[in-house]
């Protein structure tokens, strides 16, 4: 009994670590421009294909290498090419709207669309066959009494927590976390004081959407079937834990992906787990009932 | 006499339809493609009045519709047909003909009861959170169905051809082509009252500034209420009548992208503008249904061209990588959508003769 608790404990930290590492990227690009950038979950998706063809390809070569060591060169080459996306996103798409002045309802649109181009343009352009990721660690699993858990889990939990250290130390000790929260606080104000805003807000993107494609890869070496739609559903839910944990607030988004994640993996472990979206987002709805701005959110005043 | 001319119009509009269509002038295929006109008319309508009058950013339409389809379907299906699953006819079939609309109207109704469960939260929250909390209606709304095994589950519903059989066994006409257009017809009539009336200026009010509305003695919390429970029934007629259009409905018919739909076409009309809903929802049905000839035709023409690798064929996926980008470029050119605030009266004031009513 204790047993199954704890490992089912495990797994949510694990499918939690998913959806903090996506609801981070969300919730930073919504603290600095106040958009919700719907297209998020796609570039999670995105980054997902992208490790995996450039997995392929190394695997492709010549030279035969060990399976951490492909890892290694697909980390960083994933985490370039998806902030790529992402950031040609912003100026493709949002950036021009920013320059004009429109309504945020616009942006937030433009960003939906977005996501529907990237996730249909995928399956168009790579039909509906779904890819297997290459298996590039070999498993190992731990056990302990009862519980098992694979190097795998804790590598996704571990670089879960190391990104949220990083974005921590970034957004509240770094000069550019402070015109990140500048920019926040006051967009108009902001640029008389010398600070580059289009230049804070790439930065922005390239954090977030670097990340997204790690969690992309990450997601692909744990359930290696990757097909154009997984972006969406995961992405609209770590939208909601960033939601629930105040969104803006980097321990809102990390903590909320891990609240998520314990509540889809409890349900599904007591209920059939056909009910895993209602009570989770039954939850949700109570959460926002009873606090409107989410745990870490701070209510804004209106003024007339 | 003039005010008139507004009634005789329809009048005449909805009686050349009915009749070509039972003379077969007109073929199925033309005949569904109206029909899906009126469901979209219907729907961009009513989302309008939450998204466009109330500025509030709601994204799950789909989900009262859900409710409306499935609630009408299995009313319907349960009174006037023998089923599987709810037995014999409770009423006799030929009783369908008269008490369809009030059976659509239930399950407009009940959708607009499921209104609620957006319209309570949206009393403290505001727009990006109550986005979510109409996303996460959506998703309640569609795994609860999901959940209730009774009415097929995940494996969608059927039954309600029988339903149309039994209809114009009484009288042969197209019965659902006509009730999808006097549904149609009588949804503008509701909201144009509605938001030219004193009670509707409320939630105008609430757009421009909710806490000024507020102090200006407008009861805000009931005007949500009330809007969102009106944009929700109607959904929910909608839903009802894409039910008996299709004949089978699927709970993952009503996900997100239908909701995205409707986004699209209240985005695409302009926001608060009736007539742009209308005519977006139009050219909207139009662009869906012509791209299914000109995605092929342009197959074939960039595989004349040698544009394209032989093994690789233009597919109808596509139709939903241009509707984005039509969006995505309309946002970026014209960011109001076509009509932008003004009705057609405002663009041809001379239209404002023909009918009466403010």
């Amino acid at each position: 009994m204790l047993a199954s608790i704890i490992q089912n404990l495990f797994n949510a930290f694990q499918w939690g670590s998913f959806y903090s590492l996506i609801a981070l990227g969300y919730t930073l690009v919504y603290g600095v421009l106040r958009l919700i950038n719907f297209a998020h979950g796609d570039i999670f998706m995105v980054g997902a294909y992208i490790a995996f063809f450039i997995a392929t390809a190394i695997l492709g070569m010549a030279v035969s290498l060990p399976g951490w060591v492909v890892l290694a060169m697909v980390i960083p080459l994933t985490m370039i090419l998806t902030a790529l996306v992402g950031v040609s996103l912003e100026r493709i798409a949002y950036r021009p709207l920013r320059r004009k002045g429109a309504h945020r309802l616009y942006v937030v649109i433009t960003a939906l669309m977005c996501g529907l181009v990237l996730e249909n343009g995928n399956l168009a352009l790579l039909g509906a066959s779904r890819k297997s990721f290459p298996e590039l660690v070999d498993k190992v699993v731990y056990t302990v009494g009862d519980l098992s858990m694979t190097n795998l889990k804790i590598g996704v939990v571990f670089s879960a927590i190391l990104v949220f250290i990083f974005l921590h130390f970034i957004v509240t000790k770094t000069k550019i976390g402070m015109a990140m929260r500048a920019i926040s606080y006051d967009k108009f104000a902001v640029p008389l004081m010398g600070i580059p805003i289009d230049t804070v807000i790439v930065f922005t993107f390239i954090l977030g959407s670097s990340f997204a494609g790690l969690a992309g890869l990450l997601f692909a070496l744990s359930y290696p079937i990757l097909d154009p739609y997984m972006g969406a559903m995961i992405g609209w839910k770590a939208f909601i834990a960033a939601v629930v944990g105040g969104i803006g607030d980097i321990r809102g988004a990390f903590l909320g992906g891990f609240l998520l994640g314990f509540v889809e993996i409890l349900v599904v472990a007591v209920f059939p787990s056909t009910y895993r979206d209602l009570i989770a987002f039954a939850i949700l709805m109570t959460i926002l009932c009873i606090k409107p701005t989410g745990m870490f959110g701070v209510a804004g005043t209106t003024k007339i | 006499m003039r005010k008139l001319t507004v009634p005789t119009l329809l009048l005449a509009i909805t009686g050349v339809i009915v009749f070509m269509s039972h003379q077969e002038y007109i073929d199925l295929y033309i005949q569904s493609v109206i029909m899906f006109m009126g469901v979209n008319i219907i729907l961009s309508s009513s989302f309008n009045i939450v998204n466009g009058y109330m500025g509030e950013f709601a994204c799950g339409h789909a989900g009262f519709m859900a409710v409306g389809a499935y609630v009408t379907s299995v009313i319907n299906v349960m009174l006037f047909t023998d089923d599987k699953v709810f037995g014999a006819a409770l009423l006799p079939p030929e009783t369908a003909v008269y008490l369809f609309p009030f059976t659509l109207l239930i399950g407009g109704a009940a959708a607009a009861v499921a209104g609620v469960l957006v319209a309570i939260p949206s009393f403290k929250t505001r727009d990006d959170y109550l986005a979510i909390i109409t996303i996460a209606a959506n998703f309640i709304i569609i795994s609860t169905i999901i959940n209730i095994d009774k009415i097929g589950g995940a494996r969608g519903f059927m039954g309600m051809k029988k339903v149309l059989f039994a209809m114009s066994d009484s009288y042969d006409i197209p019965w659902i082509l006509l009730w999808v257009i006097v549904f149609t017809f009588g949804t503008v009539f509701i909201i144009r009252r509605y938001v030219t009336s004193t009670y509707g200026k409320g939630i105008i009010a609430i757009k421009q500034d909710e806490v000024a509305a507020e102090i200006m003695s407008v009861n805000t919390n009931r005007m949500k209420l009330v809007a969102f429970m009106l944009s929700s029934g109607l959904a929910g007629i909608a839903g009802g009548l894409f039910a008996h259009i299709l004949g089978y409905i699927n709970p993952n018919s009503f996900g997100i992208l239908k909701s995205t739909e409707c986004l699209v076409m209240v985005y695409l009309g302009g926001m608060g503008s009736l007539s742009g809903s209308v005519i977006s929802a139009i050219l909207f049905t139009l662009l869906l249904e012509s791209l299914r000839f000109i995605i092929p035709w342009m197959d074939t023409a960039m595989h004349y061209v040698h544009l394209l690798p032989d093994s690789y064929e233009l597919s109808q996926v596509w139709k939903w990588v241009i509707i984005p980008l039509i969006l995505i470029l309309l946002m970026q050119f014209r960011p109001e959508g076509i009509m932008g605030n003004r009705e057609l009266s405002d663009i041809f004031p001379k239209l404002k003769k023909f009918y009466s009513f403010k």
